[in-house]
């Protein structure tokens, strides 16, 4: 998995590619979290088009950065889901928890 | 050589008489069509290989898409629990999972199954530890178990001769109805 960082006016964009599984969803989680209690970023968005499969540790970060999110009043967004982690989110029924846009330009316009 | 693919052996195709004696563990498997045996560390940067392969089985079987993502999941997310929960994360605990085609029966339909045994040799399992937590509260932690219950048509756990063996059933064809244990 590889994980980079844009910064687009007060929404900060992490661009995920490859699998997020047991090996790597503590770093996810670790970055997740900085950016939202550190920095305060109002808005994190997570670009996971380029993410073929995330499994139960994944999602657990994602919410862990959306629980820490609306903890502090501010925005965690989801866009570009694969089948796979839709499905995921579904099963888990965490679907409706998350803000998810088809794309990036739809997540920053919300 | 990729340190994944070194620290992950494969044996495809019907089993020589030392690996029937090794899978007695799961007696079912060398009673009908063993297929593949994965044996690997309990390192999570393998979870990937194992995916990789089974996708590639699923396909191969006549699995729909969907199927093959579940049977996936289901596999993934058994193992993640045994690295986590059983190994309590050491990455150089043995692992085996065993993949056979079950034939047509009258317990898993007409079009027979696919039957996917993990074994360990961690400590015991609690029984009661299998029952998934609700989803009604969000908050990370204890969603592998529902995934896994979500994806496949039968779950078995049994303790036998020091090991942990974790039955998983995929029907051909969604037949039957489920009994997960």
């Amino acid at each position: 998995m590889q994980i980079s960082s844009r910064h687009i006016d007060k929404a900060t964009i992490f661009d995920v590619a490859g699998d997020i599984d047991l090996a790597n969803s503590p770093e996810v989680r670790k970055l997740l979290l900085r950016e939202v209690r550190e920095n305060r970023t109002p808005r994190v968005v997570m670009n996971l088009s380029k993410v073929r499969y995330i499994d139960s540790s994944g999602v657990a970060s994602l919410v862990e950065g959306l629980k820490a999110s609306r903890d502090l009043g501010l925005r965690f967004i989801l866009f570009g889901l694969s089948p796979s982690a839709r499905e995921v989110l579904q099963l888990t029924r965490l679907l409706k928890i998350f803000e998810v846009y088809d794309d990036e330009a739809q997540a920053l316009g919300s | 050589m990729d340190r994944a693919l070194q620290a992950t052996r494969l044996t495809m195709g019907i089993a020589p008489p030392s690996r029937r004696r090794a899978s007695k563990i799961g007696a079912s498997t060398s009673k009908n069509g063993f297929l593949l045996k994965l044996e690997l560390h309990s390192d999570p940067s393998l979870l990937s290989v194992v995916r990789g392969a089974l996708e590639r089985l699923t396909e191969t079987l006549g699995f729909s898409a969907s199927d093959s993502r579940s049977i996936t999941r289901a596999v993934d997310e058994a193992l993640t629990n045994v690295i986590r929960h059983c190994y309590c994360g050491r990455v150089d605990q043995p692992l085996e999972v065993y993949f056979s085609h079950l034939k047509p029966n009258s317990s898993v339909g007409s079009k027979g199954a696919l039957e996917i045994v993990l074994c360990d040799h961690g400590p015991p399992v609690d029984p009661a530890k299998f029952q998934a937590r609700s989803l009604d509260e969000v908050r990370p932690g204890g969603l592998g178990l529902h995934l896994i219950r979500q994806s496949m048509d039968e779950i078995a756990y049994q303790r036998v001769r020091g090991a942990n063996r974790f039955r998983l059933i995929k029907y051909f064809m969604p037949s039957k109805q489920s009994s997960k244990t």
